[in-house]
């Protein structure tokens, strides 16, 4: 009889990389759904061809590469399919292409790959399309299925704009918008998913939407349409707590989601975007390492010897 | 409200079901080896030879040094080997093997009487004579615990019945079956140092043991019983202190600093049995599970032999990968089947080939989640960068030699990284460093 040998412990939770990653595909099918059902087939093109370009894109890049392929991880799946659920429901299927490319490749992969990214891969490629093609990426339109209104609309965040649509409205997603940010109910239940699945904490997106909330309120707009429009609850849900990007003491954390909320009330109200999230995600992506490093969590017996010295 | 301390994790208790409702029973092997040092410090001396006979109870090993403990003859009968024997991962280790008589012929006892009349400058001697260690793992001598220096001052007694580790049933049978024991012990350990607090803290997962204990605390003085939320590892000293007495123990620095004594259920237990019948610590609790036939919580003879245990609970009922002394997030992995028990074996789990196959590490993904659940507040995920490419200094800075390997942070990773076992190499070869020797 031989036994195996090792250190404890002997036992592992049974959350593998891959059931985090499928959970998260599980959490945005909610959303996915609704974007299709408001946008229809086009939406489902662009939803199915980001998925697939940022997937085959990572196989490629370890296959040729002659690294451990691991798309087998969902990872990749996770980034195209988030990007193209912040695509606009008029964009070509080569601005999805691009846009899972880039952040599969310039994002990720040439940053190490899984972990070692610095940015969200799908903001950054989405921050590019921004800049490539503004007006496309901008050109919002009001779901198909309501109306044959191809022509671009204000979106409820144009400056304005606010008071235009109802909650009701813009919590079930009846607006203009990207794919996936306009069902607030869907992205809602993908959120309540990653949660009872112990996938994510509540810290990071209750703390960016309570942020956005405040800020709002403090410079005199209606906080509660300021959580419902735009990608503010989408980017909350699951762009800016993405593991590698976001802070892992729970302090860097709170910071970096009150920096988000802050940052984006911020752009949408002065800035020449109507939207900041994009950027107030990427900005305190960088911001995370040294979040990290000057707000740790405390060291369990280290305190006391401090205040031992002060005495 | 529960106690809790901070962060940690929520494991599955599943594994303690098949035997959290068993009734401990005795089991006698017809041979016991006991090694000399179940303690940590200096192993004892043994002071018998080949061929000579013994009384149960009485010494065969002598203690050495200031951390030293007595071993006792667990059974009477004819010592037939004395012997150094590999053990565990260890070097190997002085030990007397003993054949049994089963006559359990005690040796000549000096009871004290009871907790209220007895002397208590004679309690922590009489302790050191018992040859009682931590039993709940760490087997840290106990009346080494109980000698206090002058400006030392306990305030409060911790009796450790947190039992956070998975398939251990050993503790939560004992303070079913014998609550009063456990109660007297403290009490002894009160007396001893004077103390007029003593806690005993109990998980929420054991509502039976909880209302036991609280049974036998009732009337008796400053005992009360503490309810902590489940949550592991809040069976850890520190992790305890920080529940139940609300301060951390300082780096460096022992519990004893803070004035907290913690005490396993197990060692109150042999407390009372050496201050009220003057008995040594012979036997104890362990429970037997995984992959036996029939699972269960045994009273065991020290020096039992793990092939006979596994024999008295039916063999295997599985081809077996892994047997490991304590439960899933601590436990020690055995070479073979051929190891005896020792004072600190809480619990001999099987594992079968499937949960003993080695899982291969994936590359970190930064998920933070080791960071989340680290009940010390360290950086798992940059320790084991550190530890990876040997950087000692680097892994220093990261505060690797507070880690207690409790195992928090390799349970949760995604990615099923080596995180704790990384750690237990790095501190080793750190306490190397230190002593002078050459780090490799």
């Amino acid at each position: 009889m031989s036994l195996r040998l090792s250190t404890a412990p002997h036992i592992r939770s049974p959350k593998t990389t891959t059931r985090l990653m499928l959970n998260v595909l599980l959490a945005l099918l909610p959303s996915a759904a609704a974007g299709v059902w408001y946008f229809g087939t086009r939406a489902l093109m662009l939803l199915c061809v980001s998925t697939a370009s940022a997937v085959v894109a990572e196989y490629l890049w370890q296959k040729l590469g002659r690294l451990p392929v691991r798309v087998g991880d969902l990872s990749a799946a996770v980034t195209g399919l988030i990007l193209g659920l912040i695509l606009p429901p008029t964009a070509t299927w080569w601005m999805a292409v691009v846009g899972s490319v880039f952040a599969i490749i310039i994002v990720k992969q040439l940053f190490g790959g899984i972990g070692d990214n610095f940015l969200n891969p799908a903001m950054a490629a989405r921050a590019v399309l921004l800049a490539s093609w503004p007006a496309r990426m901008t050109a919002y339109v009001t779901a198909s299925r309501f109306g044959v209104d191809a022509v671009s609309t204000a979106t409820p965040l144009a400056r304005g704009a606010e008071g235009s649509y109802s909650y009701l409205e813009l919590l079930l997603g009846n607006v203009p918008g990207t794919i996936g940010e306009t069902c607030k109910l869907a992205i809602l239940a993908g959120l309540l998913l990653l949660l009872l699945t112990r996938t994510v904490t509540w810290r990071i997106p209750v703390i960016m939407l309570g942020s956005t909330a405040f800020f709002s309120w403090i410079l005199g707009f209606d906080p509660l349409y300021a959580v419902l429009s735009g990608g503010v609850l989408f980017a909350a849900a699951f762009m800016a707590n993405d593991y590698a990007t976001s802070p892992m003491s729970s302090r860097a954390q709170v910071v970096y989601a009150a920096g988000i909320g802050l940052i984006t009330v911020v752009i949408r109200n002065y800035g020449s975007y109507p939207e900041g999230v994009t950027y107030a995600v990427l900005f305190m992506n960088i911001l995370t390492p040294l979040l990290d490093r000057f707000m740790p969590h405390k060291i369990y017996g280290h305190q006391k010897v401090k205040e031992a010295k002060k005495a | 409200m529960k106690a809790t301390f901070k962060r940690g994790v929520h494991l599955n208790y599943g594994s303690k079901e098949p035997t959290k409702h068993l009734h401990t029973r005795d089991f006698v092997s017809d041979t016991v080896q006991l090694i000399m040092s179940m303690h940590i410090g200096a192993p004892s001396e043994p002071c018998v030879k080949k061929g000579d006979l013994v009384k149960l109870g009485q010494v065969i090993g002598t203690p050495v040094g200031f951390l030293g403990i007595p071993v006792h003859a667990s059974v009477s009968g004819e010592v037939v080997a004395v012997e150094r024997i590999p053990y565990l991962m260890e070097e190997p280790v002085m030990a007397v093997t003993i054949r049994n008589d089963f006559l359990d012929e005690w040796t000549e006892l000096h009871p004290l009487g009871s907790v209220e009349s007895v002397d208590p400058a004679k309690i922590v001697p009489a302790i050191r004579e018992a040859g009682i260690c931590g039993m709940g793992g760490a087997s840290f001598p106990t009346h080494v615990k109980l000698s206090l220096k002058s400006e030392q001052k306990c305030e409060m007694i911790i009796v450790n019945g947190a039992e956070c580790e998975t398939h251990l049933t050993c503790d939560h049978r004992l303070m079913l079956e014998s609550p009063g024991r456990v109660v007297d012990g403290l009490r002894a350990a009160m007396r001893a140092l004077n103390v007029k607090k003593g806690v005993i803290a109990i998980e929420d997962n054991k509502p039976d043991a909880i209302e036991s204990m609280r049974c036998a605390a009732n009337g008796r003085d400053g005992v009360s019983v503490r309810v902590l939320k489940t949550k592991y590892p809040q069976g850890g000293e520190k992790q305890l202190i920080e529940a139940v007495a609300k301060r951390q123990v300082p780096v460096k620095k022992l519990p004893i600093d803070v004035g907290v004594i913690v005490l396993n259920v197990g060692t109150c237990a042999a407390i009372a049995d050496a201050v009220i019948d003057g008995k040594p610590l012979i036997s104890r609790i362990t429970t037997v599970t995984g992959c036996v036939r029939s699972p269960a919580n045994l009273r065991l003879r020290i020096g039992t032999i793990a092939e006979d245990v596994i024999g008295a609970c039916g063999g295997f009922s599985d081809t077996p990968g892994k047997i490991a002394f304590g439960g899933g997030m601590t436990g020690l992995c055995l070479p073979n089947i051929y190891m005896p028990m020792a004072k600190s074996t809480n619990g001999i789990v099987v594992y079968n080939e499937k949960d003993a196959r080695s899982v291969e590490e994936g590359p970190c993904i930064r998920c933070g989640h080791c960071v989340a659940v680290c009940p010390i507040g360290l950086n798992p995920y940059q320790m084991k960068v550190a530890a990876d490419a040997d950087k000692l200094d680097m892994a220093e800075k990261l505060h690797v030699t507070d880690c207690i390997l409790c195992g928090c942070c390799s349970y949760e990773c995604p990615s099923r990284r080596w995180l704790t076992a990384s750690f237990k190499i790095v501190k080793q070869k750190l306490a190397q460093r230190a002593k002078g020797g050459t780090a490799k």
